[in-house]
């Protein structure tokens, strides 16, 4: 481990989130995103595939992307951000890559991700 | 006491402040450090403090220096570097200086060796605009005239060309200190900082 993980994992032990669900590039996933309106705080629902996954320590993404009204819409997530309530899976994918950049190209029935029983 | 340590830049990372927004930071290694000797106006002509770091083994080091440590009774160090300071007569020889001198929230002055470049040309290394890619442009990335004829027949000293880039000196103000872990000391600074990495940076703290 290089000497900045170790550094992370002892001096920002604290920022970590701990109970991350473990999942996947293809699982669908709903993020609850904290948002700030002003005065208000609510809870927005991202719901989408996974289509990669980068580890770097704290600062490790993730991204997701789902249709939105015909058009792709993909964000990307900070996997330890505080700005996230929490992560639920709710369909685990079956897919042959780590990264599924081919579905931006994919339309319709061809963006389908089987599921795996 | 002003303020100052040495330290090695160990790498970048990010981390959350209390406003849940991400922020990089530069994690360096400082300190802990020690006073090896004075510099005093009435005897050296300016006043100054002198820090080792790094514990080096004796056999590394060199006769003269060995002495020099022995005179003055201190710890054998394998950096040294000498800040100038208003009144070196606060600093005691043998006295430790840690990272614990600096909080969060504090500004500083980064000192660092930047990356070397190599032999660069002088739109990386002067920002020069360059000509056309395309449409029959025949100049690309040459540095054009580098001045007039027979008047004064002569490049002017100072005249922006290619060569050597990078290695030099970098000095960055208003730095912000993000955290401070004094029981690793270490000392995270917001932003980039020169040179590459485990190399030596020296921090001040500036005056308000």
């Amino acid at each position: 481990m290089s000497l900045i993980r170790t550094i992370e994992k002892n001096v920002l032990k604290e920022m970590f989130k701990e109970n991350i669900p473990s999942f996947k590039s293809g699982d669908r996933l709903k993020v609850h995103i904290k948002v700030v309106e002003g005065e208000n705080k609510r809870i927005q629902i991202f719901e989408g595939d996974v289509i990669c996954r980068k580890n770097q320590g704290l600062g490790s993404t993730f991204t997701v992307r789902k249709i939105s009204g015909g058009i792709g819409v993909e964000r990307t997530f900070l996997l330890h951000s505080p700005n996230l309530d929490k992560i639920e899976v709710v369909r685990i994918g079956k897919v042959r890559r780590a990264a599924l950049y081919y579905l931006r190209k994919k339309i319709g029935k061809a963006a389908r991700i089987k599921e795996k029983k | 006491m002003t303020g100052e340590i040495i330290g090695r830049k160990i790498g970048m990372t990010q981390l959350f402040d209390k406003e849940r927004n991400a922020v990089v930071v530069t994690a360096i290694l400082a300190g802990p450090c020690w006073v090896t000797g004075t510099r005093t106006s009435k005897k050296d002509g300016y006043s100054a403090v002198q820090l080792g770091f790094e514990e080096g083994k004796e056999k590394k080091i060199n006769k003269p220096q060995r002495g020099y440590f022995k005179k003055n009774n201190v710890k054998a160090a394998r950096v040294l570097k000498e800040f100038r300071v208003d009144n070196s007569q606060e600093y005691q020889v043998g006295q430790e200086i840690k990272v614990d001198l600096f909080k969060e929230g504090d500004v500083v002055t980064i000192v660092g060796v930047s990356k070397g470049k190599g032999f660069q040309g002088v739109i990386k290394r002067h920002g020069f605009k360059g000509g056309g890619a395309s449409h029959g442009s025949t100049f690309h990335r040459a540095p054009g005239s580098i001045g007039a004829s027979s008047s004064p027949s002569r490049v002017f000293k100072g005249t922006k060309m290619p060569g050597r880039m990078g290695g030099e000196k970098v000095t960055l103000k208003k730095m912000k200190v993000v955290k401070i872990d004094i029981e690793n000391n270490l000392i995270m600074i917001k932003g980039g900082i020169p040179g590459v990495r485990r190399s030596l940076v020296t921090i001040e703290k500036v005056n308000k």
